[in-house]
């Protein structure tokens, strides 16, 4: 038991306009404890600062990437295809057009032709490796114009909203109304493009029908941070609109578009290799994995490997995009950012 | 024992005076927590949350727990029912409930226990109900998962115990269409639905405005007693503690520091931890305070010290016929006018503390908008030394921000995650172009001083900083222009009650010494009784009463302002003015 | 409730008018002959040119030209396809195909996705989620061509457990494969989506409250997770019943299913522009149709919605 304590009014008798002490009393005894303040030492009151070295949240983000075995499979394979799209000449000596004899059509593997001939009778070999520039090249000028077409645009109606937002909504949802692939389609036919069949114009297709998923995403993460005090605090130091929206708003709100445009980068390979495919997408001269697997179509029983080379590649590829995407949601998840 | 008790709580007196029921040195504990420790796997290894923890809790008794966050106090209550998240676990110890063990009891037999031997009433009223079904289905699975009769007048019974007007139909609707209020009386009456013998209330009323927060827990108080359930409340609100429960116990960084009657703690604490909070919560410090001033005490070293208390004549702020209406777009494209702010006026004197009080939606914050400039002012005028800043131009507007700076609540959301500490205090000297790199730098130095934190801190970043150590930040970047008035948007109201007080001080400071005049926008009327001269009551959008802070709190003249001041956790205490 | 399915309703239609007036516009407007558009690269008999030019209505000015496409639209004449055939008749005469097709696809992907994320959600990095995380990441990854040849090769041609192609009459067995092979790729995103949307709901503060209530584990699991982990899984399910019918280009043509991607894709290589045109119509139709059916259905799961 406690020392008995002074009467708490002592010194100042209760008027009678004082509210009577509300304090409940147990029908059992209670014991006044108090812990050993050795055993319990108080700190001072709010201090976190360790000696570590100052962390950004892009450092940290990185710190905990170059842990997950995810991103690093991801950014080797990433690394290994960008290699082989620069410098092809290195993986093959073959040519990937000359050479092609019809009395190796179909052909299994021979002595320098590891993989195999096509239908042509090239060897797949050759005509892989080659054909990874092409597909590089479109999934990443088109995602490139997609993070700049649909980021402007998701920025600006995220963070002006009202009509701004509500106008470049509705176009948005117009073009969404219209698959990729459907869009791609109607366009691909057109003589305009029938006569300019390139890796260039197909970019411009992709893009065209590809921004607006970039766009909600961005407005999204737009509008989240727009809301932010940070924000609020800036603006009322004397930062514009659109000043607090480059400073402030999109830095802040890149994560999940980056997250986003990783993962549409392997979409737009495929969306590519699927308009090849189907005889619609580059032009038969130019070397790509789509192409190759269109014209190994025909003869799908009889060699089968003709399909399944291009295919593998074309596969790898997308899925080294989509899991370094999955790998820097992990690590640039909000969820997990706020402490 | 009684001695130390001021006097005797009047509705419990009845309870107190059986005397088979205080000699009762025989009877089991209904909840015994002995020498508890839980862990948490986290990537970084185990981290115990909880060390050493030991506590009892009699039939019928309430017990408090106490602590900031992070102190394990809602750990510990929530390993009492089982419901440790994922990666927790108890690592040492035992909970003994009515004398059985539940650590080493089976999943099946603790699903047996909960709801109708041991309730529980969550923190949080908005996400604690499931949004997809109706407040009657919830109700009724309890009943039915427990074995009770649940047909529909059985559910509204349940719900019209707990205070819930008009239950039948009520419990057809959805918990979106209840207000905050009703959604905790509807997770009251889930949690005491069973008749449990134990109930842990987890902050049950921690995110209601003060005048809901009082009728809530009057009526959990009511029930408990009536159905002689015990309870377990856990709080970081020690005045709160004191006025509700029979034990309080102290936890401070997963460790039990001090327990034992709610008074005797108050008026006599002996662990420093304890010390410090009896002198920090701000319930209890107002309280004291007005204690002091009916004791005929002087109160100046209880209140925060500050530049000039004496009357200034000079207005540097006056607001007048300040309206704001907003349009809110019904349906069929019809819409509504939503007069957030109406005709609002006040002043603040150079030098002083104004504090805006009132609940969520009183348009408190919309002010705070329109004096910062950030929102345009529907009718009225905003003076700032005499000029009416809802008329100026867009040059005008920049040159007017150095002279009001803001400060806000959350002290997680109002640094740029991005940008390190130099940066975010720079930025308002480089956005007015004010000096050059070096000079720049030195005055960040002299601002991190001023604010106590020291300049090795200027390349960190704000996840790195602790919520308190942020809002220092945050003050550093108000003071960098050099500003006349501080506007404190809630600015400490999300912090722990030790670093609130710091933080307080450090404005009152900083007040006395640049001579800054702050307008204090809070919900927390504790508060504003140890820092403001002048307090300014808003209820839904109007000014209901403003006068100085000793004619607000000694002679509220609207019953609105008299419920408020009543809903201060901890108002009914009386306390002895000289305990510090 | 009313209202909301009114305002959704009525915000489709200038979906609906942008995106064809879109295609329209493309079709027609774009630098380039339109008829020669229409007629691809074969090109047309100045006959057939002229008779394109009154067909649709060329030598009206743009506006007029569209709103007249507009109102054959809306009164079903599509008008002729290249070989003369209506093409309303053949759309009516290959949609059922690609219909059930597309509803097969749906099924097995919503179960087994379903099936498979509750799981993985509840099992959250154990070795069941992580195989099936890896299992979906390859899935989404190996475009549908890739898949769709080499099941066909394995299951049809190897071990002919079915036939590798799908005859006129397109019977239940005939379309499994297929259905499998169009639903894959949105198994994967529905397992993943029910994964995330099950983690997310089992932390959720609700749940924690409906275990302190004493309801039993599955009770908890099935009434409060699964339920409301429900409400994304089906919005996406709804949207991509209108993607699974417009997007079986690829696997029609593999499986040489009589539908409607495969005739798109005829009339694409046979440069048969009304065809290509209308069928494009008929899918955005389709589109806002599933997308007010995703409106619908997100309005009965989510009371807030629906009172909103």
């Amino acid at each position: 038991m406690p020392e008995p304590t002074p009467s708490p009014l002592g010194t100042a008798a209760p008027t009678a306009a004082t509210p009577v002490g509300r304090t409940k009393r147990s029908s059992y005894p209670i014991e006044h404890f108090v812990a050993d303040v050795d055993e319990t030492p108080v700190r001072a009151t709010d201090s976190t600062v360790s000696d570590a070295a100052p962390r950004s949240l892009w450092g940290e983000a990185w710190r905990s990437l170059r842990k997950q075995p995810l991103f690093i499979i991801s950014a080797i394979l990433i690394l290994a295809v960008i290699f082989v799209a620069l410098f092809p000449g290195l993986f093959t000596n073959e040519p990937p057009n000359e050479n092609c004899l019809l009395e190796n059509s179909d052909g299994g593997p021979a002595p320098g032709h590891p993989l195999g001939f096509t239908v042509q009778g090239c060897d797949i070999l050759s005509r892989v490796v080659h054909g990874t520039q092409s597909s590089l090249t479109v999934g990443l000028f088109a995602t490139l114009g997609v993070v700049l077409i649909g980021g402007l645009i998701g920025a600006l109606a995220g963070f002006f909203g009202g009509w701004v937002d509500a106008v470049l909504a509705r176009i948005g949802d117009i073009f969404f109304a219209l698959p990729l692939i459907l869009g791609a389609i109607v366009v691909v036919q057109l003589p305009v493009f029938q006569q300019n069949r390139n890796v260039w114009t197909l970019v411009v297709i992709l893009v065209t029908f590809g921004w607006p998923q970039i766009a909600r995403i961005t407005r999204a993460a737009v509008i989240e941070v727009r809301n932010a005090d940070f924000v609020t605090a800036a603006r009322s130091l004397g930062v514009s609109p659109l000043g607090a929206l480059v400073k402030h708003v999109i830095p802040n709100a890149l994560a999940p578009v980056i997250v986003i445009a990783t993962i549409s980068l392997g979409t737009f390979i495929v969306a590519e290799s699927t308009l090849s495919f189907l005889g619609i997408g580059l032009p038969p001269d130019v070397m790509s994995w789509g192409n190759d697997i269109f014209s190994a179509k025909p003869s799908l029983r009889s060699n089968p490997m003709a399909i399944f080379w291009p295919g593998l590649a074309l596969s790898i590829t997308v899925l080294s995009f989509i899991m370094l995407g999955d790998a820097l949601r992990d690590a640039l998840d909000p969820k997990a950012r706020k402490r | 024992m009684s001695s130390s008790i001021s006097s005797g709580g009047g509705r419990r007196a009845a309870r107190n005076d059986t005397p088979a029921r205080a000699a009762s040195g025989g009877v089991q504990p209904l909840l015994e927590l002995r020498d508890l420790a839980i862990t948490f796997s986290t990537a970084n290894g185990d981290v115990p949350a909880v060390r050493n923890a030991h506590l009892t809790v009699m039939p019928g008794e309430t017990v408090a727990i106490v602590g900031e966050s992070g102190s394990g106090k809602s750990t510990t209550a929530l390993a009492a029912i089982g419901l440790l998240p994922a990666n927790g676990r108890v690592s040492n110890g035992s909970i003994i409930f009515d004398g059985e063990d539940i650590t080493s009891a089976s999943e099946k037999r603790i699903i047996e226990l909960r709801g109708s031997s041991i309730g529980m009433v969550p923190q949080d009223p908005m996400s604690n109900l499931n949004p997809v079904w109706k407040i009657g289905f919830q109700v009724k699975e309890t009943l039915r998962a427990n074995g009770l009769p649940s047909g529909p007048q059985d559910v509204a019974k349940v719900l019209s115990e707990a205070g819930l007007p008009d239950a039948a139909s009520r419990a057809n609707q959805y918990p979106h269409e209840f207000s905050g209020g009703m959604r905790q009386r509807a997770l009251i009456a889930i949690g005491l639905s069973c008749r449990p013998r134990l109930l842990i209330a987890d902050e049950p009323t921690s995110a209601l405005d003060v005048t809901v927060q009082r009728q809530i827990l009057d009526h959990l108080d009511t029930m408990t007693e009536e159905l002689g359930t015990a309870v377990l409340l856990i709080t970081h609100d020690l005045g709160l503690a004191a006025e509700r429960a029979h034990k309080v116990i102290v936890m401070y960084k997963g460790q039990v520091v001090e327990a034992g009657p709610a008074l005797e703690l108050l008026t006599n604490p002996r662990h420093p931890y304890t010390q410090k909070l009896v002198a920090s919560a701000p319930s209890i410090a107002s309280r004291r305070i007005e204690s002091a001033k009916k004791a005929g005490v002087a109160t100046d070293d209880l209140l925060a010290p500050a530049a000039a208390r004496g009357p200034s004549l000079d207005k540097v702020i006056e607001v007048e016929d300040l309206t704001k209406v907003f349009k809110i777009r019904g349906n069929w494209g019809r819409s509504t006018d939503f007069t957030a702010v109406d005709k609002v006026s006040f002043s603040i004197a150079r030098g002083t503390t104004t504090a805006v009080v009132g609940e969520s939606g009183s348009g408190k914050s919309t002010v705070a908008k329109m004096v910062l400039g950030l929102e345009g002012a529907t009718s009225g005028s905003i003076k700032f030394d005499g000029v009416d800043i809802t008329t100026l131009g867009r040059k005008e507007m920049f040159d007017f921000r150095r002279r009001v700076q803001p400060i806000f609540q959350d002290p997680y959301g109002s640094l740029d995650p991005m940008y390190n500490i130099y940066r975010t205090i720079e930025e308002p000297l480089r956005v007015h172009g004010i000096g050059d790199a070096k000079s720049r730098e030195k005055k960040v130095r002299e601002l991190l001083d001023q604010v106590a934190l020291p300049s090795s801190m200027m390349q960190r970043f704000p996840n790195e900083l602790s919520g308190g150590q942020r809002q220092r930040v945050a003050i550093a970047r108000a003071l960098a222009l050099d500003p006349e008035v501080v506007i404190c948007d809630e600015a400490v109201s999300a912090l722990d009650v030790l670093v609130q007080a710091q933080i307080l001080n450090l404005l009152a400071d900083l007040q006395a010494d640049l001579g800054l005049s702050y307008l204090f926008i809070t919900h927390d009327l504790a508060v504003v009784r140890q820092i403001a001269d002048h307090v300014a009551v808003m209820e839904k959008g109007r000014l209901v009463e403003q006068g100085t802070t000793d004619e607000v709190f000694d002679n509220p003249r609207t019953a609105y302002t008299q419920a408020l001041l009543a809903a201060i956790p901890g108002a009914g205490l009386v306390l002895p003015p000289e305990v510090a | 409730m009313v209202w909301y399915i009114v305002r959704r309703f009525l915000q489709l239609i200038p979906v609906f008018l942008g995106a064809t007036l879109l295609v329209y516009f493309l079709v027609f407007s774009l630098p380039g002959d339109a008829t020669a558009a229409i007629c691809g690269e074969r090109g047309c008999t100045p006959a057939v040119v002229a008779g394109l030019r009154e067909q649709y209505n060329l030598d009206q000015p743009f506006w007029i030209q569209y709103l007249l496409y507009l109102k054959g639209v809306l009164t079903f004449d599509l008008g002729t396809n290249f070989s003369g055939r209506p093409i309303a008749t053949i759309i009516a005469e290959v949609f059922p195909t690609t219909a059930k097709l597309a509803i097969m696809a749906l099924v097995i992907e919503a179960v087994f996705g379903i099936v498979f994320g509750l799981i993985a959600g509840l099992r959250k990095g154990r070795i069941f989620d992580s195989s099936v995380l890896v299992l979906s990441l390859i899935v989404i990854a190996v475009p549908i061509f890739v898949l769709g040849f080499l099941m066909q090769f394995l299951i049809g041609v190897k071990l002919q457990w079915t036939n590798p192609t799908v005859s006129g009459d397109a019977t239940f067995t005939e379309l499994l494969l297929p259905a499998v092979v169009l639903g894959l790729v949105s198994f994967a995103y529905v397992l993943r989506l029910t994964r995330t949307s099950i983690i997310e709901n089992v932390n959720a503060d609700y749940v924690r409250t409906a275990t302190a209530k004493g309801l039993s584990h599955r009770r908890v699991v099935v009434v409060h997770v699964l339920r409301n982990s429900l409400i994304p899984v089906v919005t996406f399910l709804g949207a991509d019943l209108g993607a699974l019918m417009g997007g079986a280009i690829v696997t029609e043509g593999i499986f040489n299913v009589n539908g409607v991607g495969n005739t798109l894709y005829r009339a694409v290589l046979n440069g048969d522009g009304p065809m290509v045109v209308s069928i494009v119509t008929f899918l955005i139709l389709i589109f806002c149709l599933a997308n007010l059916l995703v409106d619908l259905l997100y309005a009965w799961l989510d009371p807030r919605i629906r009172y909103a």
